[in-house]
């Protein structure tokens, strides 16, 4: 297969989502085109600060964009997905707290230690889920419910009831912005989340090994890669992913609440990895279509905002779109266009059809 | 295969079960004193509600102990219908006094009646229900409409051209709510320099998040406001951080004026520090009225001290940014 055709099958990947965002941008130039606008603020704590709605959306998506790479990962490997980040986000959040709680003040170092121990439990919570799905053949969607259920309860547990207070510059700078530094920082979060996991494409082989056990487990097995292997790495990496986006979320507001941190976001991850463009059974997958799915769901949100749309209804003008998208993502419409295509100009898409 | 495993979930449960009675049976025995325990159901809300109710549930559990005298049993839920539930489970469990701090305000006429009938008497905590005051023995509670008009009137006081509010309420039908709420909306109504440029609630368990996302909305759509009355210290958090984030200064020398309502240290500590600018005090400690009554009642006295309405009313009061102390801070502060 040569490079030019794995570049047009790509493209065409990210159609749905190009799309999406230009529709969204194009709609907001026409309705009000200062939706745009950034300006420059300073705010309470002295630190100028970038604002406006574009910045309130890559700012706010932080923690659904990171969580969208991860579930991609575990998307692709095991042909299904994982719902319970949101509550294993909740159990990450209440072990970093409390580790924080346990190490009295809060300083860059036990902010680091608190991290670690955070990611290590939020990693041993996903290899459970990993293990279910990978050695016991357990539907990912089922395999997962059972933390989905039961991972708040568990969070509760380990904070011990209380909504506890973080204030401290430290969480500041983590969940808000760096002093000096005018963009937030989960922005920087979600960049080196994704720096990172491009590395590991680069130097390894797990973007193809996970493709491959995503397409056809027994034919990646017979070529010498072991699918439990594969499928409980995507499970680890979506564990570190959920553990930052736990840290964030709770910086954020310098609060943990077991109930309500990333509360319902395993249903916009998912949509995220489906407007990119991946396939929800498995296989071929790009992060940066995930990662675009999760800016127009929030692109989506923040318009509705500035629409003057009541945060209570907005999941039902959310979902209107959302079964736009997915309706024209869909196997039998991309077949009509597909076909439209054909007739205008055949000898290409016919050697398209070939790979 | 499957009459198997019927037969391994029936075991299971029956274990279960079994480790249930246990656990009543041990509860039920008398202390080393050879006097009987008082047996005592308590209703209230999620402990993880905010620091309010930490602090209220911390309080009870302290109180209510077997040194105390007392066998209690704890329910903490924060839907009506789940207390509902519980009060009937404590009906037939037999217990003696009732405790219930009711996540809404109605509904609660026939299970009262129930109780009522079964000679159990009922308390009432932190939150009032509306029936007959002859439903319930005694209520102690906050006058959540007196906190409202408290900082109303710190507001007016102010002296403001013009009130362009960011409103976001508690429970929607809670006592808490409707007693921080009317205050204010009756205020807008009557005065046309007040208005509330949105109004948003942030569900049962009074959800920061909620109230960030409604403040992110207000900002997004690039409605102006300068004040922000929420309805507890948690959501006043929550829209505070949406203020950051956007770059608008708030506080004592800001462009947005910040009202909460609990009176959490930290948030006191905000006060302090000059981000926020008033608090409105709620006490959570209402357990050792109730102690005291009950053991009056078991005593053979009748209580004393309740006005026309069977309430005991906590003094309560609202701190200014300007005014605060740290020695307030010490002395009120939850958490």
């Amino acid at each position: 297969m040569n490079k030019k055709k794995n570049a047009a099958s790509g493209l065409r990947q990210l159609l749905i989502p190009l799309i999406a965002l230009g529709i969204l941008i194009v709609f907001n130039l026409i309705r009000d085109v200062s939706f745009f606008s950034v300006e420059m603020r300073v705010n309470n704590s002295g630190n100028v600060v970038l604002a406006g709605n574009l910045i309130s959306i890559i700012d706010t998506a932080s923690e659904l964009a990171i969580i969208a790479m991860g579930m991609t990962l575990v998307t692709a490997a095991c042909g299904g997905q994982d719902i319970s980040v949101g509550a294993v986000g909740a159990i990450s959040g209440a072990v970093l707290v409390k580790v924080l709680q346990a190490m009295g003040g809060i300083t860059a170092l036990s902010v680091v230690a608190a991290f670690a121990a955070a990611t290590a439990v939020t990693i041993l919570f996903k290899l459970f889920n990993g293990t279910l799905v990978a050695v016991f053949r357990i539907q990912p969607m089922i395999a997962t419910l059972i933390l989905f259920s039961c991972g708040r309860s568990i969070a509760y547990w380990i904070n011990g009831s209380a909504t506890p207070q973080l204030t401290s510059p430290i969480i500041d700078s983590i969940g808000k912005t760096i002093p000096g530094i005018p963009v937030p920082t989960p922005v920087f979060a979600v960049l080196l989340v994704a720096l990172l996991l491009v590395l590991i494409f680069k130097f390894t082989s797990l973007r193809l090994y996970t493709q491959s056990v995503g397409i056809n487990q027994g034919a990646a097995r017979l070529n010498g890669v072991n699918p439990t292997v594969v499928k409980l790495i995507s499970f680890v990496i979506l564990g570190v992913c959920v553990s930052v986006a736990a840290l964030i979320g709770v910086s954020r507001l310098g609060q943990l609440n077991h109930k309500t941190l990333l509360v319902d976001i395993e249903m916009d991850a998912i949509l995220a990895v489906a407007i990119g463009g991946n396939s929800l059974a498995g296989g071929k997958f790009k992060l940066i279509g995930s990662v675009m799915g999760a800016y127009i769901i929030q692109m989506l949100t923040t318009t509705l905002y500035a629409m003057n749309v009541n945060p209570v209804n907005i999941k039902a003008y959310k979902a209107i779109v959302i079964i736009i998208i997915v309706v024209a993502g869909s196997p039998v419409i991309k077949n009509a266009l597909t076909s439209l295509f054909k007739k205008r100009r055949p000898a290409k898409a016919q050697t398209e059809g070939v790979s | 295969m499957r009459k198997l495993f019927a037969l391994l979930l029936a075991v299971v449960m029956v274990f279960a079960l079994a480790a249930c009675g246990g656990t009543n049976e041990e509860g039920s025995e008398p202390n080393g004193g050879g006097e009987a325990l008082i047996k005592v159901g308590i209703i209230n809300l999620d402990p993880s509600e905010s620091g309010y109710r930490e602090a209220n549930v911390k309080n009870l559990n302290d109180t209510f102990t077997k040194e105390n005298g007392y066998e209690a049993t704890f329910v903490t839920a924060p839907t009506a219908d789940k207390q509902l539930e519980a009060a009937r489970g404590f009906i037939t469990a037999g217990v003696k006094y009732i405790l219930v701090s009711a996540a809404e305000t109605t509904g609660w006429d026939e299970v009262l009646q129930e109780a009522k009938d079964a000679g159990i008497k009922v308390f009432l905590f932190d939150r009032m229900i509306e029936c007959d005051k002859s439903l319930y023995t005694a209520a102690v509670v906050s006058d959540m409409r007196k906190e409202g008009e408290t900082a109303v009137a710190w507001l007016e006081s102010l002296n403001l051209d013009e009130y362009k509010i960011l409103h976001i309420q508690g429970q929607l039908g809670s006592a808490a709510q409707i007693g921080r709420s009317d205050p204010l909306t009756e205020k807008c109504a009557a005065d046309e320099k007040w208005t509330i440029v949105r109004e948003g609630t942030g569900g049962d368990s009074w959800d920061p998040n909620e109230a960030n996302k409604i403040a992110k909305a207000a900002i997004d759509a690039g409605e102006e406001f300068n004040i922000v009355y929420a309805e507890n210290d948690g959501m006043a958090q929550g829209v505070v951080e949406a203020l950051d984030a956007a770059g608008i200064t708030h506080g004592v020398d800001g462009d947005v004026i910040i009202m909460g309502f609990d009176c959490n240290k930290w948030a006191l500590e905000k006060l302090l520090a000059g981000e926020w600018n008033y608090d409105g005090q709620c006490s959570p400690f209402q357990a050792a009225e109730i102690d005291k009554m009950i053991k009056t009642l078991e005593a053979g006295k009748e209580i004393e001290g309740l006005n026309d309405k069977n309430q005991i009313i906590s003094e309560e009061k609202g701190f200014d940014a300007k005014t605060i102390t740290q020695t307030d801070i010490d002395t009120y502060g939850l958490g």
